[in-house]
């Protein structure tokens, strides 16, 4: 009984605390460009806008449900089996976004293909439940998720859109540079097929973390 | 000389402590040009050489001249051959014309100026960023660039891939001399990915834009030798042709004698490493043995054939002899060691007619062995380092025993 008289205060929805958990993972600890994690995702589906959102958004989806289940059964979790434990929860909610996108955007999901299971593998989602979900209220981890897959999804479709206007001239399947550009056409233009390749994936995600880290200075490591 | 030298001397207050601080880099850097600038070492000891990099590079881009020269006649005389203008006489006579000559100018020194602005203006945006002098390493790439491209490549390609080799292989590794990969041959990398179809096959190798009253003659193939061997496993072109340059290719690399012209001369001067040179030569020519004892292993076809090419060949086709003199050599991205120099050479050789052969789709194998060898050269060096010093140890065991 005297545990109703100790427990704390009720925190506001968003207060200070839970939007700073939210923000932060877009900038000073962005997953992708700060820490560094979900690279190899990155680096696969981002030839296209259309996959990198439908797969940024799964993200969203599958880390901000993870975070908040593991977070429910944070107390009831034994220590030792905790991973697999993590892990079955993610892989169960990875099945249920490859259903849907199945079922409902299927061109998409075929062009995903291997990389919609290999969200269970996601660094990212696996770091956030380890650092945060496991130690942290539901509604927070719920937070952590959606900010986490909201950065993760943003540098995606970063990445993408210079991607594809670049590598093949086109956002979202649409012909945006102009035809008579074209060198084939009598203009002067040509795609630079180096786009579509992963490599320029790694260096456009460089240069992101090159803008970043001119901006702000405080994330430079001495 | 002395009207240079007073003005750069009447100019230096204004730039060095007056009110065009900014301009320093820019002022150093075209005093240079002129002068040994009279630099004061500043701290601990060092041995002056009057041969500073500055006059490292100048020796480089002399010993490109030929190559470039070549490619300039050869540019017009392939454009020629190919609509069949060319007036009858001896090979010579037809080669060694003002008219061939000057249809290579017009083409090659504007992709040269390009090629240095595109460059210069992300070195010297550099150099006043991290406040320093703009380096001279660029002198060389900037004509060695347009050497390796086509002639027909258009002018914003050159410029795209050079400023991204500048940016991503120089200035991000903290610019000339840390340098992990050759500047040159990563622009041509880029340009060959980003663009395959300006880079590859057989269009762009010989200009034939139009030509009053003439007509592309009967039987005309703009096919280099290599991507002849690759589709056919033989080329038209006989090794004498291929040796002296008399045929399509990249701009600079056609010409295995004029190269080797600037070989003797880099090997004289003491700029480039005779025994990358040298070690790259032996590992070509031993994967070309390799290929010549076990083609018949293979089932007859293109690919057996081109396995079949004598291997004293591999050397006088494509850019191999250019790639080993002029970008295997490149200080900065090869081995340090002297015994990491032979090791470093001889894969780059070894690996460049793997590449060649193997995959028909890069006969410019050379470019992606010599890159590949710059990833590998500093774990070369360490082990060569390693190798030293437990050498050394054991002695020094032996000695104590």
């Amino acid at each position: 009984m005297s545990q109703i008289t100790k427990s704390e205060p009720k925190e506001a929805l968003f207060s200070k605390k839970n939007v700073k958990i939210l923000k932060d993972p877009l900038n000073e600890s962005n997953p992708v460009t700060v820490q560094v994690l979900g690279i190899c995702s990155s680096l696969a589906i981002t030839v296209k806008l259309e996959p990198a959102i439908v797969m940024g958004f799964s993200v969203l989806v599958v880390m901000a449900c993870a975070n908040l289940i593991t977070s429910l059964l944070r107390n009831l979790i034994p220590n030792r089996i905790r991973i697999i434990v993590q892990l079955v929860i993610v892989a169960a909610l990875v099945i249920l976004v490859d259903q849907v996108l199945k079922a409902y955007v299927y061109d998409v999901s075929k062009q995903l293909s291997v990389f919609v299971g290999l969200i269970i593998t996601n660094c990212i989602l696996m770091g956030r439940i380890e650092a945060f979900a496991l130690a942290n209220t539901p509604w927070k981890a719920f937070l952590d998720g959606i900010g986490n897959g909201v950065a993760y999804a943003a540098v995606l479709i970063i990445v993408a859109f210079v991607r594809e206007l670049f590598g093949s001239g086109q956002l979202f399947g649409i012909q945006v540079i102009p035809d008579s550009w074209y060198l084939d056409n009598g203009g002067w233009y040509s795609n630079n097929g180096l786009m579509l390749l992963p490599p320029m994936a790694l260096i456009v995600l460089a240069v992101l973390i090159w803008v970043q880290r001119a901006k702000f200075r405080q994330l430079i490591e001495n | 000389m002395k009207i240079f030298q007073n003005l750069f001397d009447s100019t230096r207050p204004v730039v060095t402590t007056g009110k065009l601080k900014g301009l320093y880099p820019l002022h150093n850097a075209l005093e240079t040009m002129f002068f040994v600038p009279n630099h004061n070492t500043h701290s601990g000891a060092h041995v002056r050489d009057a041969v500073d990099m500055k006059r490292t590079m100048i020796a480089v881009i002399f010993a490109l001249v030929p190559a470039l020269l070549f490619g300039m006649f050869n540019a017009g005389y392939q454009h020629y051959k190919a609509f069949g203008l060319l007036t009858e006489g001896s090979l010579l006579s037809q080669f060694f014309t003002i008219q061939n000559f000057m249809f290579g100018v017009i083409r090659i020194v504007p992709m040269i100026a390009v090629t240095y602005i595109a460059g210069l203006a992300i070195e010297i945006y550099f150099a006043y960023r991290n406040k320093h002098a703009v380096n001279e390493g660029f002198l060389v790439s900037g004509i060695l660039i347009p050497l390796i491209m086509p002639i027909d490549i258009p002018l914003w390609m050159v410029a795209i891939s050079t400023a991204f080799s500048v940016l991503f292989v120089k200035e991000v590794f903290g610019g000339t001399g840390m340098n992990l990969l050759n500047p040159a041959l990563t622009a041509r990398v880029f340009a060959f990915f980003a663009y395959p179809t300006y880079m590859s096959g057989d269009k762009i190798w010989i200009n034939t834009s139009a030509e009053a009253g003439a007509q592309v003659v009967d039987g005309y193939s703009g096919a280099t030798a290599l991507g002849q061997l690759a589709t056919t496993g033989q080329t038209s072109y006989s090794s004498m042709d291929a040796f002296w340059g008399f045929v399509p290719g990249s701009i600079g690399e056609t010409s295995t004698f004029a190269i080797l012209l600037g070989a003797a001369f880099l090997i004289y001067t003491g700029v480039g490493s005779w025994k990358i040179m040298l070690s790259a030569l032996v590992g070509g020519l031993c994967m070309g043995l390799i290929f010549n004892s076990s083609a018949h292993l293979l089932d007859p076809g293109a690919m057996r054939s081109y396995m079949e090419l004598p291997f004293y060949q591999h050397l006088m086709f494509g850019g191999f002899a250019f790639g080993v003199v002029f970008m295997a050599t490149d200080p900065v991205s090869a081995a340090h060691t002297e015994r990491g120099k032979w090791i470093y050479g001889f894969l780059v050789g070894f690996m460049a007619i793997v590449i060649r052969v193997f995959n028909p789709a890069y006969p410019e194998g050379i470019m992606l062995a010599i890159l590949l060898m710059n990833v590998f050269a500093p774990l070369v060096d360490h082990y060569v380092v390693q190798a030293n010093i437990s050498k050394r140890l054991k002695r020094l065991k032996l000695q104590q025993a």
